[in-house]
């Protein structure tokens, strides 16, 4: 693997026997694993090309022993790297050679319902879906839904801000808490926001969300929940090119319509999904919309013909309203098995994640159609055009030598070209080590140390997953004597890593 | 005092530069109409921002807007009308509220907007100011210039710095360029208006409607001496408390949950009165801003944000008279009214202690500011931290230090 990582403290890894003896004494029997074989388990999360078994692993049942555990790590210099169930797609949970990993699958319990004030305390390694199931029966539901919700936490959510399809309308996960308890390294126990909308001071239930594990460890979380919209439906829309597709979807949103998923797929991501699923998607088009409409079943059906009429003057070709749940369903049956559907006809295939203006997607389609001969490999299109936010799936078989190198370089060749277009290199799968050498595209060295001196606050001997995020490892006390001219800031060169 | 008044990101990171290097605290303004807002403190100049001003990006179909941080909500506000936008989370202007003057036309700018993160009556459907922050450009108290997030909806690329601004009331970086998610007006509203209802059934009747699909997007509850007040005839002429309901969107929809919300809360009360279009946009633009108490003189008035259906049990733990308070946000939100010679609400920090949720004291004269936490002491492991942040940002503390807390 190409990827460079801090180099490991060797007088740590020497001390590996001993710190599992006291670890144990913080979370006694299973909860600290030391076995090569079950470490193995840990070695890599939805990322998989990169694997590091962690030193250890710890797997605490309290907040108390999270406190410890990290408080321990803290005075003995030992790195942690927290993880929920691992499904990472931007390699948030890679373990390091030298540092432990902070399990939180056994925080699996929804403490409290509280319907009057429409919230949910769960613990983090509650799932995505486990939430939705524990109120569905009172009407309620919880509206962030990323593709992986049946095994994704919501420990894990919070510290990579996932979205979904309905994030246009819903929100993100930031747009959709109310309170966290965190630990931090040296073991403080912080408990932020509450059942009240808008907490006091400054917004760090904001600042963690999306800060991917490196800033402090989530043990609780309030969520917002949701009565479930009435009814549901949805318009599948064949378009001859992806740039009426692309105008469609912005005459809708000019229309003010929110609809609650907007989807496109391209030409090969279409013939995937059909030859997987047989959804019965049209074949003669070089885009497909999924327009979904949620809400009182007066509006649906009112805005549904409204969409309709905008993609007949937008030059639909193809264009099905569901008239049941059953059809509604088999419309995303499609969508939602892109990702698998690719992996039938590749024998490996690398998930992007960047975000553009929704403008600019025609423009970065045809690039992207160029870069596909560059590197000489295919790719795929899902895109949720409601927000702009495009996943390219690049198809490669790692068992060609070169053809995962080409596959990153291909990456991060869209991801530059996100950033050029106004755009972003990540819109929900978070930075990781996956993104982390390309921040600079979008961000240079100042914005970078502000970032970075936040950090120092929260950790300052950087024990709290790095590696992770940020490209350079500056040390706090380095960062507190930068020296600012001309609005910026200057370092001496720096090694990385 | 000094004033400074850059014309450039380059000139203001020079100011700030140099205050940091002498310790010279400053008080960041915009177009001033927030200057009475948070607690009084000391600075040796004001640092204007002024000439940050004008929309440099507005595209609706992108719902995307970008802005110097002094622009002037009067200014924003008509560009998104003319195309049938708006801020979601209804931008309330405390301009009046502060000066205890009416006026006619909004007198606030986005930056103070997004540094004291006020939203209006949508906020609980909407979200508040803070979930509406994309992205921002600023200066570091050390005079670093810095930008974080971007122009699009989907972003988590590094730390969520806009929301860590958000609300920060300038105590972590002078804010120069804003981009802020705009959302389409909905077609129609209108108001179902309920008529002598108590505090305690207003809020069953909230908890009621905002749990349901009904999608209700302002919930309050004035009762009889401000609504006797209001200047909605409709309002005014019922005589009684009034509870008011908000539901927007396509006309159908409107209609077909109007039925459906008026079945649902029958069993508790039934809508006496409609207020449509103009007449239900005036109701909430006056909540919004906190009509009500604007002209109220010798008064300090507070803001509580509470768990929603704890708002009556607020009204009754601190026996409120009728004509001092009045709830939104579906019980979420309480505001208040005391005589600035009278003793505090003496039982507030006990209530909150209770039913959870924190207390602002939005106006005072300065003597109460002073003397009173106007942001409630926040637990001991919270300060700290933030203490830290503050002191990675702006370590020597030039940035209207001590306006949100002392030492911060």
């Amino acid at each position: 693997m190409s990827l460079v990582m801090p180099k490991p403290d060797e007088s740590v890894m020497a001390r590996r026997a001993a710190l599992a003896a006291s670890l144990r004494e913080i979370v006694p029997g299973e909860g600290v694993i030391d076995q090569a074989e079950e470490l193995a388990v840990y070695e890599s999360d939805g990322l998989t090309a990169y694997r590091q078994p962690p030193l250890l692993v710890v797997l605490p049942e309290t907040t108390q022993q999270v406190s410890e555990v990290l408080a321990f790590c803290k005075r003995e210099g030992v790195k942690v790297v927290p993880r929920g169930a691992g499904t990472s797609l931007s390699g948030g949970a890679l373990p390091l050679a030298d540092g432990i990993i902070l399990g939180l699958g056994k925080f699996n319990r929804v403490l409290e319902i509280d319907y009057d004030n429409r919230c949910a305390v769960v613990q983090p390694g509650v799932t995505n879906l486990g939430i939705t199931q524990a109120v569905q029966h009172a009407g309620f539901y919880y509206a962030p839904d990323p593709s992986s919700q049946i095994a994704c936490t919501i420990g894990g959510n919070v510290a990579e801000n996932s979205g979904g399809v309905h994030c246009l309308k819903y929100g993100l996960t930031t747009n959709n808490l109310l309170g966290l308890e965190v630990v931090l390294i040296d073991g403080t126990i912080l408990r932020i926001g509450g059942k009240q909308m808008d907490a006091s001071g400054y917004d760090l239930l904001g600042l963690l969300t999306g800060s991917e594990g490196l800033l402090a460890v989530v043990t609780e979380v309030t969520v917002r929940i949701l009565p479930k919209p009435p009814s549901a439906r949805a318009l599948l829309l064949g378009f001859p090119t992806s740039e009426q597709a692309g105008d469609c979807v912005g005459a809708i949103i000019a229309a003010g319509i929110i609809p609650g998923g907007l989807e496109m797929m391209d030409k090969p991501a279409i013939h995937a999904a059909e030859a997987f699923v047989k959804a019965g998607y049209p074949l003669d088009v070089e885009a497909l919309l999924i327009v979904e409409l949620d809400g009182p079943e007066a509006e649906v059906d009112h805005l549904i013909a409204q969409v309709a009429r905008i993609a007949e003057e937008k030059g639909a070709t193809t264009s099905r309203a569901s008239q049941d749940e059953a059809e509604r369903q088999s419309f995303w049956a499609g969508r939602k098995a892109a990702f698998p559907a690719v992996g039938r006809i590749s024998p490996d295939y690398y998930c992007m994640d960047g975000t553009i203006p929704r403008k600019a997607l025609p423009q970065v389609l045809e690039r992207m159609r160029e870069m596909s001969e560059k590197h000489d490999l295919a790719v795929a299109n899902v895109f949720h055009a409601g927000d702009g936010n495009l996943h390219p799936l690049i198809l490669y078989d790692a068992n060609k030598p070169g053809e995962l190198e080409r596959a990153e370089a291909f990456g991060a060749d869209i991801l530059t070209l996100c950033v050029e277009v106004g755009g972003v290199l990540t819109g929900e799968h978070g930075v990781g080590v996956e993104k982390r050498d390309l921040m600079s595209q979008m961000f240079d060295e100042t914005d970078l140390a502000v970032q970075q001196r936040v950090k120092c606050a929260f950790d300052p001997d950087s024990l709290l997953n790095p590696g992770k995020v940020f490209p350079e490892l500056h040390r706090c006390a380095e960062l507190g004597r930068m020296h600012v001219s001309r609005g910026k800031l200057r370092f001496p060169d720096l090694p990385r890593f | 005092m000094e004033s400074h008044k850059p014309q450039d990101e380059s000139q203001l990171a020079e100011i700030l530069s140099e205050a940091s290097a002498k310790g010279t605290p400053l008080e960041l303004e915009g177009l001033g109409s927030k200057r009475g807002f948070g607690r009084p403190f000391q600075a040796d100049g004001t640092l204007s921002l002024a000439a940050f001003s004008g929309v440099s990006l507005y595209e609706p179909e992108e719902l995307v807007l970008t802005a110097g941080a002094a622009t002037p909500l009067a200014e924003i506000e008509p560009l998104l009308e003319e195309a049938g936008q708006m801020l979601a989370f209804e931008p309330a202007d405390y301009g009046p509220l502060l000066s205890g003057q009416a006026s006619d036309r909004r007198l606030d700018s986005l930056g103070g907007l997004i540094a004291c993160n006020l939203s209006g009556p949508r906020r609980p459907k909407a979200g508040a100011a803070r979930d509406h922050v994309l992205g921002l450009r600023g200066v570091t108290g050390q005079g670093a210039c810095f930008k974080t997030g971007g122009r699009v909806v989907k972003n988590v690329t590094g730390y969520d710095l806009c929301k860590l601004l958000t609300g920060s009331f300038g105590t972590l970086a002078a804010m120069t360029e804003i981009t802020v998610k705009v959302l389409p007006r909905p077609e129609k509203t209108r108001s179902l208006l309920f008529s002598g209802l108590s505090a305690e059934t207003a809020n069953q009747l909230f908890n009621r409607a905002l749990g349901s699909a009904y999608d209700v997007s302002g919930a309050a509850h004035l009762p009889a001496p401000l609504a006797a007040a209001s200047n909605i005839d409709l309002v005014s002429g019922l005589g009684e408390a009034v509870t008011a309901l908000r539901l927007e969107g396509p006309e159908p929809s409107v209609m077909a949950r109007q039925a459906g919300l008026t079945a649902l809360l029958a069993a508790l009360a039934a809508p006496v009165e409609e207020l449509h279009a103009t007449r239900s946009l005036a109701f909430w633009k006056a909540l919004r801003d906190a009509q009500p108490f604007v002209s109220r003189a010798k008064t300090a008035i507070w803001r509580l944000s509470l768990p929603p259906a704890s708002g009556a049990a607020a009204v009754a733990a601190l026996d409120l008279d009728d004509s001092d308070y009045w709830l939104d946000w579906g019980g979420g939100l309480l505001w208040l009214a005391c005589p600035e010679s009278a003793p505090q609400p003496p039982a507030l920090a006990a209530t909150l202690q209770a039913l959870g949720g924190h207390a602002t004291l939005v106006r005072a004269n300065e003597g109460l500011r002073a003397a009173l936490p106007v942001f409630m002491p926040q637990a001991e492991g919270v300060a700290a931290l933030a203490g830290r942040i503050k002191a990675s940002l702006d370590p020597k503390a030039v940035l209207n230090p001590g306006r949100l807390y002392a030492g911060l």
